[in-house]
């Protein structure tokens, strides 16, 4: 998507991961004049051994506390979003259930550790509606929309995941992306948008589902994606970024001891902890930058 | 300046503190000066990052900013000297018409883009498309430059001391590139040309204006092989 910001936090060290959310949501507030559509964020807590997080989504007013006492699994209520706390066991069982008697409950993101919420607003409404500000984790993408290439909706907001515990967001837009979801489909990946970023997260969970790692995932992008396009991505231990060739849209990366932080501008960056001493630099274009963190 | 005019001019120095003062009214105040304005020494603190801060001054007054800055600073500056402690975001110095500017750390994008003249030091390096378009801005780049710096160039010079991305020079009319170290390529009608005293003189000038620690001799020039300045008949058929 053209203009939109981006916000994105990777902790290296784990005292700060009670501070994730509320540094995050500081990040994605700013960047509000660069996307004031829509926002959404994607945020990697902690798992629990056996079982995966589903994330859901329903019109306002769905009764989600009668979902999980019908499906037996534990619910998290977050505004018209609820985590659903699935044993790994019976995941293929709960998705069938959902597609069989619950049209309006959509299914957002799945994983072992990662929560994905998005929505239409302001940013900073976006995610206090979520309660983003008291969420802790290891890292965090968030993303704020100024929409050009399809319409304002939730749906067409950021992130985009495809895969477990994967996520991306975009800056840009693409070009060729009709062609290379023509050529996802074949490959079984399946598409719930006519947007041009959940091409690119498809691609890329096409790829890590193929066997590639992340950084390998996204230097084939290189090579596949046509168009412009700062991407951060996520994966469940891991925190790749990607300009294309061209390096149309912004980026400034902050690097200290603790964390790892991206933002369209320094100015999404300006209230991080010890951001005075870090060391500041834009990603270069056509580079994959990629950071992973020790089981 | 008259010693009599001297004594009666006080240099009166501002603190604007954009922490807690609106950008805004920082605009309004720089541009309500006057040439005979006493207020000439300008201390911005907290800038955060902002844009478009210390754009379209036109008195030749003195401006030290505290911080890293967002898009455009320094924009269409004619004739102050603006100093930048910290990073500038895209467009530093954009249009800029007479003046200095003086980023100490990196910058981003399109830094003195379409600049009519002035000096743009960049103690660090520049990312991409630095000096595009530029009309007749000296830059100075004490670190690399990214991919397309100097598209479209018409006059002036922009001097790199480390190296440059790809393409540069793309579409080149008459501005002056020197570079020291290694471009990845050269950008469509962009060639390497023989250094004349002149031009030495020129590059020695800009070192010395710059504080540039680099030896002028460390330097190759390339500018316009003119060959795109005329449509030719002849290659009708490529459209």
């Amino acid at each position: 998507m053209s203009m939109c910001g981006i916000a994105g936090l990777f902790l290296k060290n784990r005292d700060l991961e009670p501070e994730l959310g509320a540094l995050t949501a500081g990040m994605l507030s700013v960047l509000t004049d660069r996307g004031p559509d829509s926002a959404g964020f994607a945020i990697y807590g902690a798992g629990t051994p056996g079982s995966m997080k589903m994330t859901l989504r329903a019109p306002v007013g769905f009764d989600f506390a009668a979902l999980g006492h019908a499906l037996q699994v534990g619910v998290t209520l977050r505004d018209d979003h609820a985590v659903a706390l699935v044993p790994v066991a019976r995941e293929v069982d709960v998705r069938a259930k959902l597609a069989a008697s619950y049209p309006d409950v959509a299914i957002v993101a799945a994983g072992a550790r990662m929560e994905l919420f998005k929505g239409v607003g302001l940013p900073e409404l976006v995610s206090k509606r979520f309660g983003l500000e008291g969420m802790s984790g290891s890292h965090a993408i968030a993303h704020t929309r100024m929409a050009t290439e399809s319409a304002v909706t939730t749906q067409g907001a950021h992130p985009f995941s495809t895969g477990p515990d994967q996520c991306l967001v975009h800056n840009g837009s693409l070009s060729n992306h009709n062609d290379i979801r023509r050529v996802l489909m074949r490959e079984r990946m399946v598409f719930e948008t006519q947007n041009d970023t959940e091409v690119a997260a498809g691609f890329l969970s096409w790829k890590l589902r193929e066997g590639a790692k992340l950084d390998e995932a996204l230097t084939a992008a290189l090579d596949t994606l046509d168009g412009f396009y700062t991407f951060v991505v996520g994966t469940e231990s891991g925190f790749g970024v990607l300009r294309d060739p061209v390096a149309c849209k912004p980026a400034v990366m902050a690097e200290t001891d603790d964390y790892v932080a991206f933002g369209s501008e320094y100015r999404a960056l300006v209230d991080l902890p010890g951001i005075s001493k870090a060391k500041l630099f834009e990603p270069e274009p056509a580079k994959v930058y990629f950071w992973e963190r020790a089981a | 300046m008259s010693s009599a005019l001297k004594e009666m001019t006080r240099i009166e120095a501002v603190t604007f503190d954009l922490g807690k003062e609106k950008l805004r009214d920082l605009s309004v105040a720089l541009h309500a000066l006057t040439p005979q304005s006493n207020q000439t020494s300008w201390h911005i603190l907290n800038p955060r990052g902002q844009h478009a801060v210390a754009v379209g001054v036109t008195v030749p007054v003195g401006i030290h900013i505290d911080g890293h800055v967002g898009y455009y600073c320094a924009g269409m500056n004619d004739g102050a000297v603006i100093t930048i402690e910290g990073n500038a975001g895209p467009g530093v110095a954009e249009n800029m018409m007479s003046g200095i500017v003086h980023v100490k750390g990196d910058a981003s994008q399109a830094a003195g883009a379409t600049a009519h003249g002035g000096l743009l030091i960049i103690d660090g390096n520049a990312s991409a498309r630095c000096g595009i378009s530029m009309k007749g801005i000296d830059i100075v780049v004490k670190g690399s430059v990214g991919h397309m710096s100097a598209f479209m160039a018409q006059s002036g010079n922009l001097v790199i001391l480390g190296d440059a991305g790809e393409a540069l020079g793309d579409s080149l009319y008459e501005a002056k590139i020197f570079c020291a170290g290694t471009p990845a390529s050269l950008g469509a009608d962009c060639e390497e040309k023989t250094m004349t005293d002149e031009d030495r003189a020129i590059l020695a000038a800009l070192l010395e204006r710059s504080g540039a620690k680099a030896d002028v001799a460390a330097f190759k020039l390339y500018g316009s092989a003119r060959t795109l300045y005329h449509f030719h008949v002849d290659n009708a058929g490529a459209y």
